[in-house]
Parts: C-alpha cells; sequence; structure tokens
C-alpha cells in the first residue's frame, strides 16, 4: 500500500516530531528507509538531522537519493525540511571526513547552487532560535505559505544555508541573520524551509497543513 | 532578528510534575508533557524538563518523557538533570530531545560537554550553573546537588570554560534569588552574559513583569526562564511577552 506522505529516514536522528505534527494536521505518514516505499509515496518529506555529508553519503548507496529524485522528476510534492532543504542544492561545504579535500561534497542536484556556512563575526552561529520570514513577490504565490503572514516568526537551528548563487527566482522567503538567506525555496513540485515547521508551533502547522493540502491536489 | 526567548521550567520527579500547578483545564496537572502542551499553545518559545529525581540510576521514566513530548509538543524543548555520562544524554537525544543540560556531571568532568557538544552539536548542548553570590563583591560561587553543595570554582570562569568546550547556552540560575520573587541576580546575570560568545538563559527570581524585562535589558540575557509565576498563573505567558515587547525587546508573538 502506498502512503500518503513518506518521511525519509537516513538514520540520523529522532524523527518523531516530524511525523506526529503531519499526522496533526491530518496527513497518513510513515517513517521509512526503503527506496521502494519512499518511491510509490504521494509526497515525500525529507527531514533535516545531522550533516549535508553524512546525509549523502547514507542516502546515495542505499537507493534513496535515486528514489527521491526520480519521486521529485515524476511531479510527486516534496518537502525538504532544515537539512532536507539544502540535501537538494548541487554541492555543500558542511564536509565531515577527507573524502571532499577542502571543497564540496555533491548533493541531489535538483536544485542549481550550493549551500554554504554562515559566517559572522558579530552574531553566534549556529543561528539558534525564532527568527522572521520575508514574503518574496513569488512567495506570495506561495501554495505552502497559505495564510503564513508577512514576518511570521519560525524556529531555526542551523549553520549552513542556501548560498547567494542559487536561483533568485525560487525564493519564497528570505531570513536575516549575518546575511540574508533563503529561508523558503519553490521549484514546482520541490518545496524546502530552512526552518523547523515542527518545532514553529501553530506557524509550522500551518506550514504542514499546506503541504497536506499540496499532496492533495 | 532574533526574537528573545521566554522559557517555562518543569521540575519533574518519576515522571511527574512536582512543583504544584495552579491550572484549571488540566486532565492531569501533573502531567509534564500536557503541562508543556498548555505552554506551547500559549507561546512558550520552548519548555525545560528538569529532571530532580535524586537517587535512582533509572532514567527510564525521563526517557520515556521524552520521547512522549517529542510526539506532543511542536516547540523545542530541553531535558536537563541528572546525567552522568555521555550515553545518558545520547538516550535522551535519540528520543527525541532537542537540547540537553548538564549541570553536577559537567563540573566533576568537564570532558563531558565537549563530548556532548561532538556528538549532538553545540545548539543541543546547555550547561546548567547554579551560582550563588561570594561576600559583597561581584563574585559567584557555583554550586552543585541541587544548590546545596560548594565547589569552590568561579562561576564566571566556569561558564567560560563551558563555551570554550562547546556548550551552547548556559541556563544560569542564581541560588541567593531562587524562589524569592526578588527578580534576577541582574549583576550576576550581565557578568556571565558579557563574559561568554553564546546565549545565557537568566533565571531564579521572577517575582513581577518588569523582571523579565530587566533580565534581558539589564542582565542581558537572551532568554528568560521561570516556573512558579507561570505554574500559579500570576502572568501568562503572552502577558510577559507582551510587556516585553512593550519595553522594546523582539519577542515573539504571532502565536
Amino acid at each position: 500500500m502506498s502512503h500518503e506522505i513518506v518521511v525519509v529516514d537516513y538514520h540520523k536522528g529522532n524523527l518523531l516530531s516530524v511525523a506526529r505534527s503531519l499526522s496533526a494536521v491530518g496527513a497518513e505518514v510513515a517513517i521509512s528507509d526503503d527506496p521502494r516505499t519512499i518511491s510509490e509515496a504521494r509526497g515525500v518529506v525529507l527531514p533535516g538531522v545531522g550533516s549535508f555529508e553524512d546525509a549523502m553519503s547514507y542516502m546515495r548507496p542505499s537507493g534513496q537519493a535515486d528514489a527521491v529524485v526520480s519521486s521529485v522528476q515524476r511531479g510527486v510534492p516534496f518537502l525538504g525540511i532544515c537539512l532536507g532543504l539544502q540535501l537538494p542544492f548541487q554541492r555543500g561545504s558542511e564536509l565531515t571526513s577527507e573524502a571532499w579535500g577542502n571543497g564540496w561534497c555533491p548533493g541531489l542536484g535538483l536544485l542549481s547552487g550550493s549551500v554554504s556556512r554562515l559566517e559572522s563575526s558579530r552574531l553566534k552561529v549556529p543561528h539558534v532560535g525564532w527568527n522572521q520570514l520575508h514574503l518574496t513577490e513569488r512567495g506570495r504565490q506561495c501554495p505552502l505559505l497559505v495564510d503564513v503572514p508577512e514576518g511570521s516568526n519560525v524556529y531555526f537551528t542551523h549553520s549552513y544555508a542556501p548560498a547567494d548563487d542559487i536561483d533568485e527566482s525560487i525564493i519564497a522567503t528570505k531570513t536575516h541573520y549575518g546575511r540574508t538567506f533563503a529561508s523558503t525555496v519553490w521549484h514546482e513540485n520541490l518545496f524546502g524551509v530552512q526552518f523547523h515547521p515542527e518545532k514553529s508551533s501553530a506557524t509550522g502547522l500551518r506550514i504542514l497543513s499546506n503541504f497536506v493540502c499540496i499532496v492533495r491536489g | 532578528m532574533l526574537t528573545k526567548r521566554v522559557i517555562p521550567c518543569l521540575d519533574v520527579k518519576d515522571g511527574r510534575v512536582v512543583k504544584g500547578v495552579n491550572f484549571v483545564n488540566l486532565v492531569d496537572a501533573g502531567d509534564p508533557v500536557e503541562l508543556a502542551s498548555v505552554y506551547d499553545r500559549e507561546g512558550a518559545d520552548e519548555v525545560i524538563f528538569l529532571d530532580i529525581t535524586a537517587t535512582s540510576d533509572d532514567r527510564s521514566t525521563t526517557i520515556e518523557l521524552a520521547s512522549h513530548a517529542a510526539e506532543e509538543l511542536r516547540i523545542p524543548y530541553t531535558v536537563g538533570g541528572g546525567f552522568r555520562d555521555i550515553a545518558g544524554m545520547t538516550k535522551m537525544v535519540a528520543a527525541g530531545a532537542d537540547k540537553v543540560s548538564v549541570n553536577s556531571a559537567a563540573i566533576k568532568n568537564p570532558e563531558l560537554i565537549s563530548l556532548a557538544a561532538a556528538a549532538f552539536g553545540s545548539q543541543a548542548v546547555i550547561c546548567a550553573i547554579d551560582a550563588k553570590r561570594v561576600g559583597k563583591a561581584d563574585k559567584w560561587e557555583v554550586y552543585v546537588a541541587g544548590g546545596r553543595k560548594a565547589t569552590g570554582i568561579d562561576a564566571l570562569e566556569w561558564a567560560q570554560e563551558a563555551a570554550r568546550r562547546g556548550a551552547g547556552e548556559i541556563l544560569l540560575t542564581s541560588m541567593d534569588r531562587d524562589g524569592t520573587k526578588e527578580g534576577f541576580d541582574l549583576a550576576l546575570t550581565r557578568a556571565v552574559a558579557r563574559a561568554v560568545p553564546i546565549p545565557v538563559i537568566a533565571s531564579g527570581g521572577v517575582g513581577t513583569l518588569e523582571h523579565f524585562a530587566e533580565g534581558v535589558i539589564e542582565g542581558e540575557a537572551d532568554a528568560v526562564l521561570a516556573a512558579s509565576v507561570f505554574h500559579f498563573g500570576t502572568f501568562s505567558i503572552r502577558q510577559v511577552k507582551e510587556y516585553m515587547a512593550s519595553q522594546g525587546i523582539p519577542v515573539r508573538l504571532d502565536f
């Protein structure tokens, strides 16, 4: 049986909060590490735990990377959360081994551009806490952000974010911390949020509920 | 702009809320997760569960609590109290806790902070410090065992070491003010906030709305923590946040 939404488990942390928040807004949810189960889902959520290279080095050999890429290419609604927003880009600089030298670890390559570290001499990194979403023109039309007003507060905890080389036209919200970064991206059926909707109280539930509506068409 | 946070703290013993709770409409006023869910709906930015079960080595009820909280809460939460080693902290994070807070065990073995930061990331590691003023000068000593035992360690130096070792936040409780309702020890809070490059959560002594704002403005804290004024319904979280906002402090009010 295919599930309405599958939360991809790449064995790096606890996914209960994400799964329970999706259930709370009425979705039928399964957590799975099985590429076939992921492929059959009507909506895919890639959660945010661990680091860029660690996640990729699990997702590639396990077949999860191919499953996610082919689902997105077939038009299945996809929501990436935190690291899950970062992985669809071409490359990330968050390395945990020597495999890529001082360079970049390849991502899923669904979106052009890179993911780089937030650098600030003045502010503390990681960026942890409640910060605001600033809607772009694109954001005002984004189905993921229905009833999410300008300036809404959401919960962030991250050290890396989409870099300035990403396609400006996919940016739905921006957030300022050290630099201005894309906190929500939207390209066709692919949605990504740099914050944690499952930790963002009522605003987060609204966003997850919007995603469920997108999955249901 | 990153907002300043308001954090209710729940003392938990054997899986139950200890301090009296004066809340209507709770099915079970002793259930920490149910109480925390109320705070979530009322606008708390995060919650801290402090396990004060004194003797037992068995943390299974607390792990159950962490896992239940992961299912029910839609805001980040911390579990603190009673950690002895990295294994216990790992279990708590695996159960779904966003952060773990370590106190006495880190005094005994500061390496614990380094290990936890490497394992879970600094954002998940809080070093809790119970400090008590020494004499009349601005000098504070670290206490352990629920504030009963002096260590001879200087609070500012310890806060700096904790930050160096990778703690992501300091939860700073004034033992002189805790339970007095006279307000935070602002000199202590400011001294620590200026001494470390990581956020400081002010704790101990809140009795009025003004105290919350003072903690941020004069104490230079990034977050303010209270227990009884919330549990007894003296103030709602919204009241506190609206007051802080009226004093020019950025807080999250869209809930």
